[in-house]
């Protein structure tokens, strides 16, 4: 490392280290009700305790399971209506407008909606992650078949590909980094919205339902701990799921360059 | 010159009279809007769960008339613009230094990491714990979690802006604020844009949910929530239509102009 990067990386620390310390000094001032603002040692021993309990866990697990289900109900979905869209005028036509229509409604505008239909519990918080994360697939998935150069669809037309080889060769290759774009919105919003979903709607598993129940009894040091579970679990999966999606396909096959060199 | 090129793809050759753009448009809402018709007015689901349209169009009148729903939409707007601008002063400020300034770069950017993957409704119940329900809470909080968009796509702008401009304007003599105002900030500005046009669209994201959480007096998240515990679905679908009304508004109005500013300025999307 170049003693520029080291710098870089001690004045980060340094910051961080700086931030605890100003939170710490707070927290114990006694300005602050203890309740509201938990020492960072409190917060440290609730989240030992909740993940060594297992119920940190229990809850990790639902909010998964649900923002999971969701999101590949909408790949499954959002992927094939976005290419049919792609390719054929008279589906744009159709599905286009009433796309347009309903993704700038806010999908927990929904949540009520559903509540009433659905009741309480896991198909809400399913639906709302579908609804949240089908339009980035749907868009993506259809600007991607058009974003297709036609020159290569006339040239493997012309060497003689048949349709389903046109497909599987040209089309979805040529697609897949706006697919995987938006594989990756239609995560985050879905990340978004189940913690969203489950604060309205949960009855008594996921991360956004401890949050939220944290607060009615002001249990500040459970809902700073649920906080870094809900970042560590989002972080993760944007880095490690999407990341790595990136570099076996499109990075792979040459249709974008790696940003870090 | 750029016009013209424009003007010459609006009148390709399989343009389409006004009208059949139009009902293009309107028949797939009539597809859907029979569907739901029939379905209501089969009986299969109770009336009050899934109203017609026809009770919808009257909730929605008669609460636009009594004036309720502008109260709402009213309330919304405020705060969205409310919280936008918070977003938009900070988040600006913020990334204009970590372009600029090496020190405001390494201190602050390890902080908006840590801060920009937890989605922004996770810290609504810290919020309100913090600052009380209400009207002060849901601002911050809609400010606060759209100005990680607003500050990302700022620093990446500075960066981004060519290393040959700067030094060029430099040997020509220009002092540091005039730097920052003739290269860096037009340099900077689609970026910018980009990154405002991103911040609004989270902040109308999240403030529907907020308002759901933070027991508002009024504003439509409040609305539809308050309609539920007395099942009444048809103000709640009517409130969920102005919420598409005004999202459709600042898509057509707001994030498409910004574009188009940004397309014809700078050539720089397609």
């Amino acid at each position: 490392m170049s003693p520029e990067r080291i710098r870089s990386a001690c004045r980060g620390a340094l910051t961080l280290l700086l931030a605890a310390a100003i939170y710490e000094a707070l927290a114990r001032s006694g300005w602050f009700a203890p309740a509201l603002m938990p020492t960072l040692e409190k917060i440290a021993a609730t989240l030992v305790s909740v993940l060594a309990d297992g119920s940190m866990l229990a809850h990790a697990v639902t909010t998964l399971y649900r923002v999971l289900f969701g999101f590949s109900l909408a790949i499954l979905a959002g992927l094939p209506l976005g290419i049919l869209m792609g390719r054929s005028r008279r589906i744009e036509n159709f599905v286009l407008p009433l796309a347009s229509a309903l993704m700038p409604i806010p999908s927990l505008a929904w949540v009520p909606v559903f509540i009433l239909w659905f009741g309480l519990g896991n198909t809400v918080s399913i639906l709302i992650v579908f609804y949240a994360s089908l339009f980035p697939m749907l868009l993506n998935a259809w600007a991607g078949v058009r974003a297709v150069n036609p020159l290569w669809l006339r040239a493997a037309g012309a060497m003689g590909a048949d349709e389903q080889a046109l497909f599987w060769k040209v089309i979805i290759p040529g697609a897949s980094p706006f697919i995987i774009t938006g594989l990756r919105q239609a995560f985050l919003r879905a990340w978004v919205a189940v913690v969203g979903a489950e604060m309205l709607a949960a009855s008594d598993w996921g991360l956004g339902w401890v949050i939220f129940d944290a607060k009615e009894f002001l249990n500040a040091d459970l809902m700073l701990a649920s906080l870094a579970v809900i970042g560590a679990i989002g972080f993760a999966f944007e880095r490690l799921v999407f990341g790595s999606l990136e570099r076996v396909t499109v990075l792979r096959w040459g249709m974008v360059r790696s940003t870090k060199a | 010159m750029t016009d013209a090129v424009l003007n010459a793809a609006d009148v390709t050759p399989h343009a389409e009279p006004r009208w059949r753009a139009i009902g293009r448009n309107v028949f797939p809402f009539l597809v859907v809007g029979a569907i739901w018709e029939t379905v209501a007015r089969a009986g299969l689901f109770p009336a009050r769960l899934f109203p017609s349209l026809e009770a919808i169009a009257a909730a929605f009148w008669r609460l636009t008339l009594n004036g309720i729903l502008p109260h709402h939409a009213l309330d919304t707007a405020l705060r969205l613009g409310a919280g936008f601008a918070l977003a938009a002063i900070a988040g600006t400020i913020i990334g204009l230094l970590m372009g600029r300034l090496r020190f405001a770069e390494d201190c602050l950017l390890p902080l908006v990491s840590i801060g920009a993957p937890i989605p922004g409704l996770a810290y609504a119940p810290l919020f309100l714990l913090w600052f009380g329900l209400g009207n002060f809470s849901t601002v911050l909080l809609v400010g606060f979690v759209a100005a990680f968009p607003i500050i990302f796509n700022t620093w990446t702008g500075v960066k981004a802006v060519k290393d040959i401009w700067v030094r060029s304007a430099q040997a020509m003599g220009a002092d540091n604020q005039r730097l920052f105002r003739y290269v860096i900030l037009p340099g900077a500005l689609p970026y910018i844009l980009t990154g405002l046009r991103l911040g609004l669209a989270q902040a109308w994201r999240i403030l529907v949910g907020v308002e759901m959480l933070a027991a508002v007096p009024w504003g439509l998240g409040w609305m539809i929530f308050g309609a539920r515990e007395f099942l009444n679905m048809d103000v709640m679908l009517a409130g969920v239509a102005v919420i598409a009304i005004i999202g459709l508004g600042l898509e057509k109005f707001v994030f498409q102009r910004l574009e188009n500013y940004t397309v014809v300025r700078w050539g720089m999307m397609t």
